[in-house]
């Protein structure tokens, strides 16, 4: 090859002849290296480049250019004249375009060949010679390869990027390959190279082949060719779709080629997508790390015997024999976040309460009792102070403009109930899920029970969200769910009888201001009761958490300010009270606790609980299931001897009519009617001018002047 | 759900508590097998559970080779023994649509209710109050069929229209991606479109007719009326339907599985609007 670079310097001087037997043996030789190509290529190739140094000559810009071409054909470059003869009826545009064929071969060899081609084709020239000279290693496999490019180069006839350009050009090249068969020149090369090619094939599809080899070659720059790019580009139009398309094509080009360089960010994106299962996996990993703190057996003893846990799985395995159930897996880690709270607070007592879904998460809720004297309640009264604002007090007063004084009493706040009493008798917690925080609800009051016994919303899953119903409710949702909490309790929560019994006093209890007995304990001598008689009768089952008072209190509070005496007498239990107040309340009652649940009231003839056994198939191991009809998806169960509740479902009662919202009440007679406020028609002017006439009459000291006066204004009144 | 994943469907519907006990499900796995082979059906679903007061209907549904031809409903008391239920017509949706309250459990009951009809007699026309005896299986049918109508739910590529019309399982459906699954659009109904027709052109445009031939729950009235949560992290989403409660989808995304159940009492939860 390095005979080619050294013949170059010859090819003023060497004629077509001896072009053509260098250019044969070059042939030859490059045929070598090029293993790799198509046979027909190369013959091609050598076809169309053969005929050029003989085409050139004879017009001057083809003789400018045929120095390039010289040097493909071999060291012997013909000399511009030698090839004209030939091919002189060759147009010029055929022979430019050999010339371009053949230049970018050449200028991997040369870089002072390229300033002698003529302008108009020069930056085609350029650009083939950079991209053949980008490519072009000095080796002689390389050297195969630049003759690959410049065989793709010279496919691509027109070296720019313009389709059109191209397309126009090449129909340009073959009707000059139409007119070149008339070439003696070509037919010489045909026979010459017969051997070689494999049947000649047509004009038509050498110029398809050139064009796309042409298209195929690799830029020098990017790395890219414009075949790949034109089929990137189209195949995206076609998937796309976009509008317009032949407007914003450009900008497609630009969007493909940038493609390329763009990272696949497949799997980033997956790695964001599985992230937040990560999260709950570490979380949820934690929970079960726990327990491997030091291992010491002695703390395992303790742990063990002191242990405040209920055993969850199993009061779930009885639950799943009834139908209801969270599934074993989800069960194992509320267990665990169980562990995890008693683990953290100081507990007494726990119990998986029920799950309560909303509307974006739910709520896992715990039922707790604090350790004695551990109670972590801290919580400043925000009551409502009372404002009571009678007609008849005495503070800062000013006789003359004041406003008139409203009787209106704001109702008294009834206070909630004593932390470890009535309905705030346990602590609830609730987590959104297994191995998330768990976060204590805020004791229930009076007032949050009464409105949520009006409302019914569904709950979102966040604590903090605002309540928006009529009536206004006091609190958000955190306040409302432990409303639903504690209503569902009171409701649900039942025992077999005799499981639970009072606990013994010593005194009655006439004394206390409740007369009710509001404790229980476990009854040791529980023997259990057969699951049959379970079944088949509601009244072995009892609650075991006092019933709420329509007031919104498990024990009553009477609002009205007494004296200590009246209060201690009216408040018990069995005496109704007839105060001679103008004002008072009947004290509210509701069953007693440890009442069996035959008692409680049927919806519309609907019996309040269903009972079921939970298998029929195999009765001697089957548990009895009490399901809820006031509170769908309550659900109790027993075996006879062990017992449990449970709820999961929305947290709201059944009620078979619609829901109404309370209707507004009237507007309220807020001021005392009386002279200052009440209206009166303005008067008419007969009555003023009476009254102006009594009053005149009154002042004057009676006379009969005054009389007559009056008659007389009377008179002219009259007439006026 | 499918009678043959019903284990593990069950296990996956879970998170809405209300399941079924194990003497239940093995007997569904064994009589749902025997439903498939009497009834020549080419898929049998588990469709759910309807909680009476004195016993629970556990229905199933089983459908032919079009997906979407009218499914064959059968309930039973037991799990073992299923009847098939005649299918439901507008006039007994009508009829059923004054009984209120909770399903008894026991089919041959009747419902009475009395209402004014124009009797008339020769030439008079009074009307008259008459006692009109709705039976309990009647109304079970048109519940169902209000319920599938609804809210019946089915990811969107698991079935695909075949140009001549029935429509197949897509056996090449490998689940929606996760962002596909926080959507409502990625679900329809699994019934004949009623809202498709009412689509502009435009819309329509961008629809693959092979694939989203079916309403998606993206449009329901009242807005808000599903939940979409994803439980297990983001390995599990779980559709409710607050307009029928009990009514739980659930589908693991990038996976085959998905399926509904309905666990409930059976009634509408008319007041949805006051609780949203």
């Amino acid at each position: 090859m390095e005979d080619l670079t050294s013949s170059k310097q010859d090819q003023e001087n060497q004629e077509l002849g001896e072009a053509r037997r260098p250019w044969e043996e070059i042939s030859a030789s490059s045929q070598d290296p090029e293993s790799g190509l198509s046979e027909p290529l190369e013959p091609e190739q050598w076809l169309e480049t053969g005929p050029q140094p003989r085409s050139g000559p004879p017009q001057s810009p083809q003789s400018r250019a045929s120095p390039p071409l010289d040097d493909v054909t071999g060291p012997g470059a013909p000399s511009p004249p030698s090839p004209a003869p030939e091919a002189s009826f060759i147009p010029s545009t055929l022979a430019l375009a050999r010339q371009q064929l053949a230049a970018p071969w050449q200028s991997d060899r040369t870089t002072d060949v390229n300033p002698k081609a003529e302008t108009p084709h020069s930056h085609r020239l350029e650009q083939s010679s950079d991209q053949g000279k980008s490519t072009a290693p000095q080796t002689c496999q390389s050297e195969g390869d630049t003759f690959q490019q410049s065989q793709q180069t010279e496919r691509h006839l027109y070296g720019s990027e313009d389709v059109s350009n191209n397309n126009s050009k090449q129909k340009e090249l073959r009707f000059n390959i139409f007119q070149e068969e008339d070439s003696n020149s070509n037919y010489e090369l045909d026979h010459t190279e017969s051997g070689i090619s494999e049947g000649a094939p047509s004009p038509l599809e050498i110029a398809i082949q050139s064009a796309k080899a042409y298209l195929l070659k690799t830029s020098s720059k990017s790395g890219l060719n414009l075949y790949d790019h034109l089929s990137d580009m189209l195949t995206k139009v076609l998937d796309e779709r976009p509008e317009n398309a032949v407007d914003i094509i450009e900008s497609i080009s630009q969007d493909v080629k940038m493609a390329h360089f763009r990272k696949k960010l497949d799997t980033l994106q997956n790695e964001n997508e599985m992230l937040p299962v990560y999260e709950t996996a570490e979380k949820q990993k934690a929970l079960f790390l726990q327990g491997n703190l030091e291992g010491v057996d002695q703390e395992l003893e303790d742990e063990i015997a002191e242990s405040s846990l209920p055993n969850v799985m199993e009061s779930a395995f009885y639950f799943e024999q009834a139908g209801v159930g969270l599934g074993t897996d989800e069960t194992y880690r509320i267990f665990l976040a169980l562990k995890q709270l008693t683990d953290t607070h100081p507990i007494q007592r726990c119990r998986f309460w029920g799950k309560i879904l909303g509307l974006e998460m739910n709520y896992i809720v715990a039922e707790v009792e604090f350790r004695e004297g551990e109670d972590e309640e801290d919580v400043e009264e925000e009551d409502v102070t009372e404002e009571r604002d009678d007609g008849d007090s005495d503070a800062e007063e000013n006789d003359e403009d004041e406003l008139p004084r409203t009787f209106y009493k704001t109702p008294q706040v009834i206070p909630k109930e004593e932390n470890r009493t009535g309905a705030n008798k346990y602590v609830y917690f609730v987590c959104n899920e297994p191995g998330g925080p768990w976060v204590k609800l805020p004791p229930v009051t009076p007032a949050q029970i009464v409105t949520a016994r009006k409302i019914k919303k569904f709950f979102t899953g966040r604590l903090e969200t605002p309540i928006v119903s009529y009536p206004p409710f006091p609190g958000n949702e955190s306040n409302y769910l432990r409303a639903q909490i504690a209503r569902i309790s009171a409701g649900t929560h039942v025992s077999p009888l005799g499981f639970y019994q009072f606990g013994e006093e010593e005194g009655e209890e006439e004394e206390e201001v409740e007369g009710r007995r509001d404790s229980f304990e476990e009854n040791p001598d529980f023997e259990g009761i057969q699951v049959i008689d379970l079944v088949e009768s509601l009244s072995n089952w009892v609650h075991h958490v006092q019933h709420i008072l329509s007031q919104g209190r498990c024990n009553w509070f009477n609002p009205i300010q007494k004296s200590e005496e009246e209060e201690e007498e009216e408040d018990e239990e069995k005496e109704e009270e007839k105060g001679e107040e103008p004002e008072y309340m009947e004290q509210e009652v509701g069953p007693p606790l440890l009442t069996p649940i035959s008692e409680d009231l049927e919806i519309q003839n609907i019996p309040p609980w269903t009972t079921r056994l939970s298998s029929t198939l195999i009765p001697q191991y089957a548990i009895a299931i009490l399901r809820s009809n006031l509170w769908p998806g309550a659900y109790a169960f027993s075996n006879g001897k062990k017992f449990e509740n449970f709820y999961i479902g929305w947290g709201h009662k059944y009620s078979p009519d619609n829901y109404t919202p309370p209707a507004l009440p009237p507007v309220y007679q807020e001021y005392p009617s009386g002279a200052e406020i009440t209206e009166m028609d303005d008067p008419s002017v007969e009555e003023e001018q009476a009254f102006r006439a009594a009053r005149e009459a009154a002042a004057l000291p009676v006379e009969e002047m005054g009389e007559t006066e009056e008659d007389e204004d009377e008179d002219d009144d009259s007439d006026q | 759900m499918d009678a043959e994943s019903l284990l593990l469907s069950l296990e996956l519907a879970s998170g809405s508590g209300q399941g079924l006990s194990p003497d239940r499900r093995a007997s569904l796995l064994t009589s749902l097998m025997l439903v498939k082979r009497d009834y020549r059906y080419d898929r049998v679903l588990f469709w759910g559970r309807i909680l009476g007061l004195v016993a629970d209907y556990y229905i199933a549904q089983g459908l032919s080779e079009d997906q979407l031809s009218p499914r064959k409903t059968l309930y039973s008391l037991n799990c073992m023994e299923w009847s098939l239920l005649p299918p439901a017509t507008e006039e007994m949706v009508v009829q059923t649509s004054v009984v209120k309250g909770r399903f008894m459990g026991d089919p041959s009951h009747e419902y009475e209710h009395t209402e004014l009809q124009k009797m008339s007699e020769g030439e008079k026309v009074f009307e008259e109050e008459v006692v009109v005896q709705i039976k309990e299986e009647t109304r079970l049918v048109s519940v169902i069929d209000q319920i599938d109508k609804a809210v019946a739910v089915i990811p969107r590529g698991a079935l695909f229209k075949t140009p001549f019309g029935p429509i197949h399982v897509n056996r090449t459906f490998e689940g929606l991606s996760l962002s596909e699954a926080k959507k409502l659009s990625s679900y329809f109904h699994f019934r004949e479109p009623v809202e498709l027709k009412n689509k502009t052109l435009l819309e329509k445009a961008d629809l693959d007719p092979s694939l989203d031939f079916m309403d998606p729950l993206e449009h329901d009235i009242p807005k808000g009326s599903w939940s979409i949560q994803m439980e297990r992290g983001n390995a599990l989403v779980v559709l409710r339907s607050l307009l029928w409660p009990g009514l739980t989808f659930f589908h693991a995304p990038r996976t085959k599985n998905y399926g509904y159940i309905y666990v409930g009492t059976g009634e509408k939860n008319i007041d949805l609007p006051f609780m949203l």
